[in-house]
């Protein structure tokens, strides 16, 4: 589905399905250096099960037109007028890594808009290191592979992503590869500035989910304790074997904790 | 912090696509010999047929073992996924009929294993796919040939049976100029000599009946996405980024950035034609892969001494292996396969066809039949069996003669072959 947010085409996968937006809507925000295509089968299965789905190319991802944005704050702001574009009133905002701070940005700063989080591969503050920050500007080779290590937790998946035969590391250094340059650098300076974190969790109205990877050396379950301190109504479910790539090496497990939350 | 790295080839051809079974502990791949997978309820069975969620429905799409062999395959080949098929030949034929129908129109190398060019000379124009054949070493030929119904150039790693050395970063390059994707049959180097994705190809393929499975026990292909082509930026394979109405109008390349091509092959090509590989034969090939590099090292080292052996022959006219200085590729094949050029290659005996044919049926460790990849020595006569059907100018075109012999070299001991080619030899010149 092709959008036009703040003067630039913006694209968003609808599940298979034209959108519809008297349907309870779900927005799916993907993380840094990603695009819509992480969600294929949670985004694709909600729209198939009452849903309208807008799973989003941030601007300058994917298929979505524009620079990349500098802030999670600017993110948020997107957000809100691509559900303003899409005609959507309110809507369920999962979002993974980046994508979660976003999640939680927006529904702090628009809290009539959202009804509802679930989060991933989520952590506060999002600190990256010195040395991957430096790679993203300066080694994107080098950057994506130090993400693609370190995302995944193991070199098999059952029943693999998006279906049997996909080898997903190699996936996932494909599609960080399509990514236009400078993009990684963008989303990672926004992910290590954002300073709002723990004040946007205390503003959250709506109740939260927070879906953690039992093995994410991303952004460890560790990392979260401020953001679960600081979120009023939430629920955690751990996932056992899976990494910071929640979507791609435990697709079931995270559909159905979405599916039981929303 | 010591830089993160991937797990190494050795490391990956042992490990990549299985743990342990979670449910016995068996610590090798089980062969899942199952038609079919029970559902959980209605829902997981309507949410599995719509791609919803990821899943085995029927052996026929996907299998557990095969799914094994497919991730260890692309973790070998550095691409995104693989599809497990009957045979080399249903790999090759998966990948031209995904993205090319009646119409359509290959540029193809004309050093192909016979079989293939039957398939693409014969076979595919009757249903209405025109081929081109060109020589894989002239570039003008390949850019020259380019149609604007063109969807694939297509040539092997190493020529069947001449070894051209193809020259992967420019065929690739004035392919994807003409917005175009580079398949290769990677059966004679596999990833452990030569990594096509690395160099630019687009798509792989894989005879897995050849050293893969390096047995001589099973037939089967593999066929590998390297995800890199852009199909959407290319315009020219509305069978990817158009809606297809014979699967849920699915747009595969919205679908996936990266994946269109594998899940319309899977979804379209291997549920409609239906040339799945056995799980048992996944197996089989999985066996190989876990000890590709070391049966390698040693193809390559026994090639290399049977190829000094023959060059010193009074009774050899000429070798053809592109490690010798001779050979019209050979400084391509220094920059590319540093690591080896296989261990197939052809040689021309003394005296044409009747010194040929009495050399091989003198041999005796060596086995007269249509195969190479063993882990035993291979003998074969190309004019008068696996290139029968092409007459002389084609077969000349293909470094083909009639006192060609292709030898393909196993694991035995070298001076074993070393003396049973050095008698064959004598016994052919007294004919």
């Amino acid at each position: 589905m092709q959008l036009t947010v703040n003067g630039h085409p913006a694209y968003a996968y609808t599940g298979g399905k034209p959108f519809d937006a008297a349907l309870p809507t779900v927005v799916f925000i993907h993380g840094a250096e990603h695009d819509h295509c992480v969600w294929v089968l949670q985004s694709r299965y909600l729209a198939h099960h009452g849903h309208g789905v807008l799973a989003v190319d941030l601007p300058a991802h994917g298929r979505s037109g524009g620079e990349p944005l500098r802030t999670v704050e600017a993110m948020a702001d997107w957000v809100r007028a691509l559900l303003d574009a899409a005609g959507v009133q309110k809507a369920v905002l999962v979002g993974h890594s980046m994508g979660s701070l976003i999640a939680i940005e927006c529904a702090a700063r628009y809290p009539d808009r959202v009804t509802k989080l679930v989060l991933m591969g989520t952590a506060f503050p999002m600190k990256v290191s010195d040395e991957l920050l430096t790679a993203t500007r300066d080694d994107e080779p080098l950057a994506q592979d130090m993400v693609n290590i370190w995302s995944h937790s193991a070199y098999a998946h059952y029943p693999s992503n998006p279906g049997p035969g996909f080898w997903v590391i190699g996936e996932n250094l494909r599609l960080m590869q399509r990514q236009k340059p400078g993009v990684m650098h963008a989303d990672f300076s926004a992910c290590n500035d954002y300073a709002n974190g723990v004040a946007a969790c205390g503003q959250v109205k709506c109740p939260v989910l927070l879906v953690t990877g039992k093995r994410d050396m991303m952004t460890p379950p560790r990392a979260t304790k401020d953001i679960v301190n600081a979120l009023p109504d939430k629920r955690i479910v751990e996932i056992a074997g899976s990494g910071d790539a929640i979507m791609a090496e435990k697709p079931d497990d995270l559909l159905d904790a979405i599916r039981a939350f929303v | 912090m010591p830089a993160p790295r991937y797990l190494g080839f050795d490391t990956l051809s042992l490990h990549a696509g299985q743990q342990p079974d979670p449910t016995t502990g068996a610590r090798a791949t089980p062969i899942f010999q199952t038609t079919s997978y029970v559902f959980r309820d209605t829902d997981h069975a309507a949410s599995l047929f719509n791609m919803e969620r990821a899943g085995h429905v029927y052996s026929r799409i996907s299998n557990p073992t095969n799914a094994v062999l497919e991730e260890r395959i692309a973790a070998l080949e550095g691409g995104i996924g693989a599809i497990a098929t009957a045979s080399g030949q249903a790999a090759l034929h998966l990948a031209v009929a995904t993205i090319a129908g009646a119409g359509s129109h290959v540029v193809a190398s004309r050093s192909l294993y016979g079989g293939s060019h039957n398939l693409l000379h014969y076979t595919l124009r009757r249903f209405g796919i025109d081929t081109t054949f060109i020589d894989p070493r002239n570039l003008d030929a390949w850019r020259e040939a380019i149609r604007p119904n063109t969807k694939l150039l297509y040539a092997e790693t190493l020529g069947n049976p001449g070894l051209d050395v193809l020259d992967i970063p420019s065929v690739s390059a004035l392919a994807h100029d003409a917005k175009l994707p580079l398949l290769v049959d990677s059966t004679f180097t596999t990833p452990y000599l030569l990594r096509p994705f690395d160099l630019g190809a687009d798509l792989i393929y894989h005879s897995a009946t050849k050293f893969l499975g390096g047995h001589g026990v099973a037939i089967g292909g593999l066929l590998v996405d390297s995800g890199a082509f852009d199909w959407e930026a290319s315009g020219r394979f509305p069978e990817l980024t158009e809606p297809y109405d014979g699967f849920h109008g699915m747009d595969f390349q919205e679908e996936s950035t990266v994946a269109a091509f594998l899940l319309r092959a899977r979804r379209e090509g291997l549920r409609d034609f239906g040339a799945c590989m056995a799980p048992m034969v996944a197996f089989q090939i999985l066996q190989g892969i876990e000890t590709l590099s070391v049966r390698m090292d040693r193809h390559i080292s026994n090639t290399r001494k049977v190829v000094e052996f023959l060059t010193k022959q009074a009774a050899v006219e000429s070798v053809s292996y592109p490690e010798l200085p001779s050979h019209p590729d050979h400084e391509l094949a220094k920059k590319l396969l540093p690591k080896g050029c296989g261990a197939v290659f052809t040689f021309a005996i003394k005296g044409g066809r009747p010194a040929g044919r009495k050399f091989i049926e003198t041999l005796r460790v060596f086995s007269h039949l249509a195969n190479v990849g063993d882990a035993k020595s291979l003998v074969i006569h190309p004019a008068s069996t696996t290139h029968f059907r092409m007459d002389d100018a084609a077969l000349l075109a293909a470094g083909i003669g009639p006192g060609t012999i292709r030898l393909s070299i196993g694991l035995e001991d070298p001076q074993d072959l070393i003396d049973d080619l050095a008698q064959a030899l004598r016994v052919s010149q007294k004919a």
